[in-house]
C-alpha cells in the first residue's frame, strides 16, 4: 500500500459507530466502508469527510493517516476499503485519537497483512504439531473432556481464565456467554480474571466503604481545583482523558467553565499532584505545561499507606476536613483517625517525601478556599496501587483521606476513580462458591485437570510467570505425549487418552480461545478463532460509565465466532450429549443459550438482571435499569451513548447519570464507612527479595503496545520501536553495569529471570528500574514474587532482582534511546 | 515559523505562543554506526505520487545540527533539513548525515520544533517526539506514523541536496502531491 495517499470514502460510503477496542477511556470513532474500486473525490462535496484536500487542512483537521485505512474482505468475496477516524462530536474525545486507537483499522482482519496471522478455524494440536480443524470436531473434543472430568471428578478440575472487560476480548455479550457457561452451566470455582490469579474485584476495600470506582464524569477533571494522579501515567495509558480533559483545566483554559458551575466561588488555572516514585511521561508534559502547578510526591516503593495516613492525619490536624459531611454521610471517622494516626515527620521518614513537599500537597488539595468552601480534588488512581503494596489497604487508606475531605459524594469536580486500563463489560452470574482461590497456585500444585484460557494470555501477563509457565508447560506436555501416541484415534477415543492422561499421569488439558495464538499456543491442544469489535456487535462501558454500541461493519476471517456464541455452541453440546444419555438433570444445566446473535445474548443477560426467568442473580454494571438499553436506542445514541446507570428513556432516548453518590453512598446505610488502614510494611515475599537483590523492578505499560500486544506483536513500525521489552535504568548503574542504550540485560531473582533491553534514563533513580509489562519479547512477571493481599490481589508493582548484561543485542542502529520524557 | 499554516482554536493554542523558532543549535555529537551508503539505502520509500525535484541548500553551507527551513513538494508543506555530523538514516551527501523532514506532527498536525539539544522534533499540542537520527521514528507520543522523512538526493557536481520524493503522508492531505 503507499504511504504517501490514503483513498478517501465517497459520500455514498456506509458509516458506523466505532468505541475504540484498547484503552478505558473508550474514544468515539467512526467506520466508513465502501468497495474497493471506489474512492471518493477531494472536493468537500465528492467525499464522506466533506473536508477540502484539495488544499492543506489545517492542524486539528480529522485525523487521516496509512494506519487508520485498510482493506478488507468479506466472506462473500467482495473487497472494501475501511477508513476509521475520530468522531469530533464525541464528548469523550472530541476529534483526538491516540497513537494505538488510530491504528484500528490496521487491525482489522485483512489476509496477506500483519493481521493474516489471525485464527480462522479451530486448530488442533495433535501431540506434534498444529493442525486445523473444524467447529465439529473441536467442541466435540472439549466437550468431551469436559464432560468426562465434569461427571468423574466435578466442576472443580475445570479450570478458566477468562476476560471480564469491555472493549476488544470482552463486551457486555461476552462476559455474560463465558460468564453464564462457567458459572451457572459448569459451575467452577476455579476462574481467575483475566490479569489476576483469583476471581476478584480489585476495588474490595472502596467497594466495602460504600464507593464503587467509576464514580464520576470525565468532565469532573476539567472543573477540579486539583486532581491528585496516583500511580497512574495517563498520558500513555488514559490518553484523551489527560489529553482533552485534564491538561486545560491545568492550562487554565476552563477557569471559565468553573466560573459557570460554581458562581461565587474562589476558582483558578487547575493543579495536579503526582504519586508516583518514577518521574513519568505524564509528569514531563505537566511540568513543561505549567512548572509552578505540578507537584511530583516521588515517594520510595510501596509506601503508599504511610503517605496517604499521613496526609489524613495532617488534614485533621489542621482542620481542614468537613465535619458536617463525616457527620451527616459517613461512619466510623473517629477510629480511622485514631488508627491510621501518623505524623508528617514519621510519614516523611517512611516515604522519603520532605515535610515540606507534604505540607505543600495537602494545602494544593485540601486547604479549603475563600470563605471555608472546600477544596474540589479530583482522585484518579491506578496500577501503581492497584498492584501495589497490600491493594486493600492503600484503597482504605486514600478513601479515608478522601471521604474525611467530601472528595467523594457528588460535588462536581470531585471523585476518586479508578483511571483504568480495559473498558468494562461485566454481567455474569455470581461466582457459584464466593471463594477466593489463588488459582496460578492450584494449578502449580497440581490441581485442575481441564485449563481454558479464554481472551488472555498469563504466560506474558501472570505474576510469578516462570514458575506459573513452567508448570503449565510441564503438565501439558504430559497431554501432548498421550496424544501423540494415539494415531489413528477417533474423537471419542482421544477423548478418552486426555482423560487418562488428566486424570492419572497429573496432566492439564489446555484450551485457548482468542484471536491469535499468542505465547499460550506453545501449552495449548485445542484453539478456537474468536472475533473483536467490528466483527460483532458489542456494548461497553467506559471510564465514566459511558455505554456504546460498537456496530458490527465486517466479517470475521473464516469461522471465528464472538465468544458468546463460542460459549452457547459449548453449552449446547454438552446438553446435546447429556440429552443422549438421558440424563435429563445434568442436561438442564446447559438450557438457556439458544443465542443466535450476540444481541441474543446481551439480551439475556444486560437487559434481564434481576429478572426472575433467567435463573437467579446477575451482577451487572448495568444495574436494574441496564433493561432499558436496546441495541435500537444505543445504536441511535451513538459516540456519545449513555451514561450508566439509566434514567429513563425520554423521547427516544437514553438518559443517564454523570455523577455517583449526589445523596447516598452504596452501603445498606447508605453511609460511606471509613476504615482502619494502618501502615503494615511490604509483603514477606516482596521483603525477601529487597533484602536480597539491589534493583527494585518497577513496571507499567509503554504507549505504543496495548496490553500484551496481542496485535502489536505483528506490527513492524510498533516492532522496530519496541522490539524487546525496555527497561528504564539510571545512567550510573548502567555504567556500573557495564550496560549502553539497546544492550540486552537479564533481570533475575529467586523467582525467575527475563531479559530486557537497556533504555537509559536520567531522570531514573538508581537502584530503581523500569521495565515494560507484558511483552511478547521479555516477561517482566518472570521476576515478580507470589505475594498476594488478602483478597488475592497481586503485588505486581514490588520485586527486586540483579541485572546483568547479555550482550550488545542488535537494536542500536534500529532503536531511538533519546529521552521520552517532554522539555519544551 | 512563518510557513506554518493557520492556527485554529484548540486547547493546546496557547502553547503555540512560547514557542519560539527553531532552537539554537547544540553541541555536534557525532553517531556512529553507519556507513553514508548503508544510511542512502535504509530508506525504502514506497512513494506512488509526481514529485517535483527541488534544491533544497548548499552542503557546504549547512552546519551541522542546525536545521535548514523549506517547503516541499509545494508552500503549504514546511520541512526541515538537518546536517547531523555523522551518518543516520536515510542520510545524503558526503557524509550521509543530511535529512529531511515534513514538520508538521503526523498526529494532528502541529508544526513541531526542532530541539537541537537531543535531535528531535517535538510537538508541543500533544507533545510526540520524533527522532531526526533515527528516521523520525517517534521516541515518545501519540502519532500513528513517524514524522514523513523527505527523500533527498545530493548533486557532487553543484554539492547541493534537492527533495525529490517524501517518504510518509503528511498530515493533513488525502495525498502528498496536491
Amino acid at each position: 500500500m503507499a504511504n504517501d495517499r490514503i483513498v478517501l470514502p465517497p459520500v455514498n460510503a456506509k458509516k458506523t459507530n466505532m468505541t475504540c477496542h484498547f484503552c478505558i477511556v473508550g474514544c468515539g470513532y467512526h467506520v466508513y466502508k465502501w468497495p474497493e474500486a471506489q474512492e471518493g473525490g477531494k472536493a468537500p462535496h465528492q467525499n464522506a469527510l466533506g473536508l477540502d484536500f484539495r488544499k492543506q487542512l489545517p492542524p486539528f483537521s480529522t485525523i487521516v493517516s496509512p494506519t487508520q485505512q485498510n482493506v478488507v474482505t468479506d466472506q462473500d468475496g467482495r473487497r472494501h476499503n475501511i477508513l476509521v477516524v475520530p468522531d469530533k462530536e464525541c464528548v469523550v474525545n472530541q476529534g483526538g485519537g491516540s497513537v494505538r486507537g488510530l491504528h484500528m483499522a490496521s487491525y482489522m482482519y485483512a489476509d496477506g497483512s500483519q493481521t493474516g496471522e489471525r485464527m480462522k478455524h479451530p486448530r488442533l494440536h495433535t501431540g506434534d504439531q498444529w493442525l486445523e480443524t473444524d467447529w465439529e470436531q473441536a467442541l466435540a473434543l472439549y466437550c468431551g473432556v469436559t464432560k468426562k472430568v465434569l461427571d468423574a471428578k466435578g466442576p472443580r478440575e475445570l479450570a478458566f481464565d477468562s476476560a471480564d472487560h469491555g472493549g476488544a476480548g470482552g463486551g457486555f455479550e461476552n462476559t455474560w456467554g463465558a460468564g453464564k457457561l462457567m458459572f451457572t452451566a459448569l459451575q467452577t470455582p476455579l476462574v481467575r480474571i483475566h490479569n489476576r490469579p483469583s476471581y476478584n474485584s480489585e476495588c474490595h476495600a472502596t467497594r466495602e466503604m460504600g464507593i464503587m470506582e467509576l464514580n464520576n464524569s470525565y468532565e469532573d477533571a476539567e472543573v477540579a481545583d486539583c486532581i491528585m494522579c496516583i500511580g497512574a501515567n495517563p498520558y500513555e495509558t488514559q490518553t484523551n482523558y489527560f489529553l482533552v480533559h485534564w491538561l486545560p483545566n491545568i492550562q487554565g483554559i476552563t477557569v471559565d467553565k468553573k466560573k459557570e458551575w460554581f458562581p461565587g466561588e474562589e476558582v483558578g488555572d487547575g493543579k495536579v499532584i503526582f504519586v508516583d516514585p518514577r518521574k513519568t511521561a505524564s509528569i514531563a508534559i505537566a511540568e513543561a505545561t505549567a512548572p509552578d502547578r505540578v507537584i511530583h510526591l516521588d515517594l520510595l516503593p510501596g509506601t503508599d499507606v504511610a503517605l496517604f495516613n499521613g496526609l489524613f492525619t495532617y488534614v485533621i490536624e489542621q482542620g481542614w476536613i468537613d465535619r458536617d459531611f463525616i457527620a451527616r454521610r459517613t461512619k466510623g471517622f473517629e477510629e480511622a483517625a485514631a488508627a491510621n494516626k501518623l505524623s508528617l515527620d514519621e510519614c516523611s521518614k517512611i516515604t522519603g517525601i520532605s515535610v515540606d513537599k507534604l505540607k505543600q500537597a495537602a494545602e494544593w488539595a485540601y486547604r479549603p478556599k475563600a470563605g471555608g468552601k472546600m477544596k474540589r480534588t479530583m482522585h484518579g488512581y491506578e496500577k501503581g496501587i492497584i498492584w501495589g503494596n497490600d491493594n486493600y489497604l492503600i484503597q482504605s487508606a486514600l478513601l479515608d483521606l478522601v471521604i474525611a475531605t467530601a472528595n467523594v459524594g457528588g460535588r462536581r469536580g470531585t471523585g476518586c476513580v479508578r483511571m483504568g486500563g480495559h473498558q468494562e463489560g461485566y454481567a455474569r452470574p455470581p461466582h457459584p462458591t464466593g471463594e477466593k482461590l489463588y488459582n496460578d497456585q492450584e494449578i502449580i500444585a497440581g490441581r485442575g485437570m481441564v485449563y481454558t484460557a479464554w481472551a488472555v494470555n498469563p504466560f506474558q501477563s501472570t505474576l510469578n510467570a516462570e514458575n506459573f509457565r513452567e508448570t503449565v508447560m510441564r503438565r501439558s506436555e504430559i497431554v501432548k505425549e498421550a496424544m501423540r501416541k494415539a494415531r489413528g484415534a477417533t474423537t471419542a477415543q482421544m477423548v478418552d487418552v486426555i482423560f487418562d492422561a488428566i486424570s492419572t499421569k497429573g496432566g492439564l488439558f489446555v484450551t485457548h480461545i482468542n484471536l491469535y495464538p499468542t505465547m499460550m499456543a506453545e501449552a495449548a491442544h485445542l484453539m478456537m478463532p474468536a472475533v473483536h469489535p467490528g466483527e460483532m456487535n458489542l456494548t461497553s462501558m467506559s471510564g465514566e460509565r459511558r455505554m456504546r454500541l460498537s456496530e458490527r461493519f465486517m466479517d470475521p476471517p473464516g469461522s471465528a465466532k464472538p465468544d458468546c456464541i463460542i460459549s452457547a455452541d459449548i453449552a449446547n453440546t454438552l446438553k446435546a450429549m447429556y440429552h443422549a444419555e438421558g440424563n435429563a438433570k445434568m442436561a438442564d444445566r446447559f438450557k438457556g443459550f439458544n443465542w443466535k446473535t450476540e444481541e441474543d445474548a446481551f439480551n439475556d443477560g444486560f437487559r434481564l438482571q434481576g429478572a426472575k426467568d433467567v435463573g437467579g442473580e446477575i451482577h451487572s454494571q448495568g444495574g436494574e435499569t441496564g433493561n432499558l438499553a436496546t441495541y435500537e436506542l444505543l445504536r441511535k445514541a451513538g459516540n456519545n451513548g449513555v451514561q450508566l446507570p439509566i434514567k429513563e428513556v425520554k423521547n427516544g432516548k437514553l438518559i443517564g447519570t454523570e455523577m455517583l453518590y449526589t445523596e447516598k453512598f452504596g452501603t445498606d446505610d447508605g453511609l460511606a464507612h471509613f476504615k482502619p488502614s494502618p501502615w503494615n510494611g511490604l509483603f514477606k515475599a516482596v521483603q525477601g527479595q529487597k533484602d536480597k537483590y539491589r534493583f527494585w523492578v518497577n513496571n507499567g505499560r509503554v504507549n505504543e503496545i496495548w496490553q500484551t500486544g496481542y496485535h502489536d506483536q505483528y506490527n513492524p513500525k510498533i516492532k522496530e520501536r519496541w522490539p524487546m521489552a525496555p527497561v528504564e535504568m539510571n545512567p550510573d548503574d548502567a555504567k556500573e553495569l557495564g550496560v549502553s542504550n539497546g544492550d540486552i540485560v537479564e533481570l533475575f531473582n529467586d523467582y525467575g529471570a527475563t531479559y530486557a533491553m537497556a533504555y537509559l534514563v536520567p531522570e531514573a533513580k538508581r537502584n530503581q528500574v523500569f521495565m515494560q509489562f507484558g511483552h511478547f519479547n521479555g516477561v517482566m512477571g518472570d521476576v515478580t514474587t507470589d505475594a498476594v493481599d488478602r483478597n488475592v490481589l497481586p503485588d505486581y508493582k514490588h520485586t527486586w532482582a540483579n541485572i546483568r548484561k547479555v550482550t550488545r543485542g542488535e537494536y542500536k542502529a534500529t532503536v531511538s534511546f533519546k529521552s521520552r520524557q517532554y522539555k519544551a | 515559523m512563518s510557513e506554518t499554516p493557520n492556527q485554529p482554536a484548540s486547547p493546546s493554542r496557547r502553547d503555540f505562543f512560547k514557542m519560539g523558532g527553531v532552537l539554537a543549535a547544540g553541541a555536534g555529537v557525532a553517531v556512529a554506526g553507519l556507513t553514508p551508503a548503508a544510511a542512502e539505502a535504509a530508506i525504502n520509500t514506497a512513494a506512488t505520487l509526481p514529485y517535483k525535484h527541488k534544491t533544497v541548500a548548499r552542503v557546504k553551507t549547512m552546519k551541522v545540527n542546525q536545521p535548514v527551513p523549506f517547503n516541499y513538494p509545494d508552500a503549504a508543506s514546511p520541512c526541515s533539513a538537518v546536517k547531523m555530523g555523522a551518518p543516520v538514516p536515510g542520510g545524503i551527501g558526503p557524509d550521509g548525515d543530511i535529512v529531511a523532514y515534513s514538520i508538521m506532527c503526523t498526529h494532528q498536525g502541529c508544526p513541531t520544533v526542532y530541539d537541537s539539544n537531543d535531535r528531535c522534533f517535538k510537538c508541543p499540542c500533544h507533545y510526540s517526539i520524533f527522532d531526526a537520527e533515527k528516521g523520525g521514528q517517534m521516541v515518545c507520543g501519540q502519532a500513528p506514523t513517524k514524522l514523513p522523512q523527505i527523500v533527498l538526493e545530493y548533486d557532487a557536481k553543484t554539492d547541493m541536496i534537492a527533495a525529490v520524493a517524501v517518504n510518509g503522508l503528511i498530515f493533513g492531505r488525502q495525498a502528498n502531491v496536491l
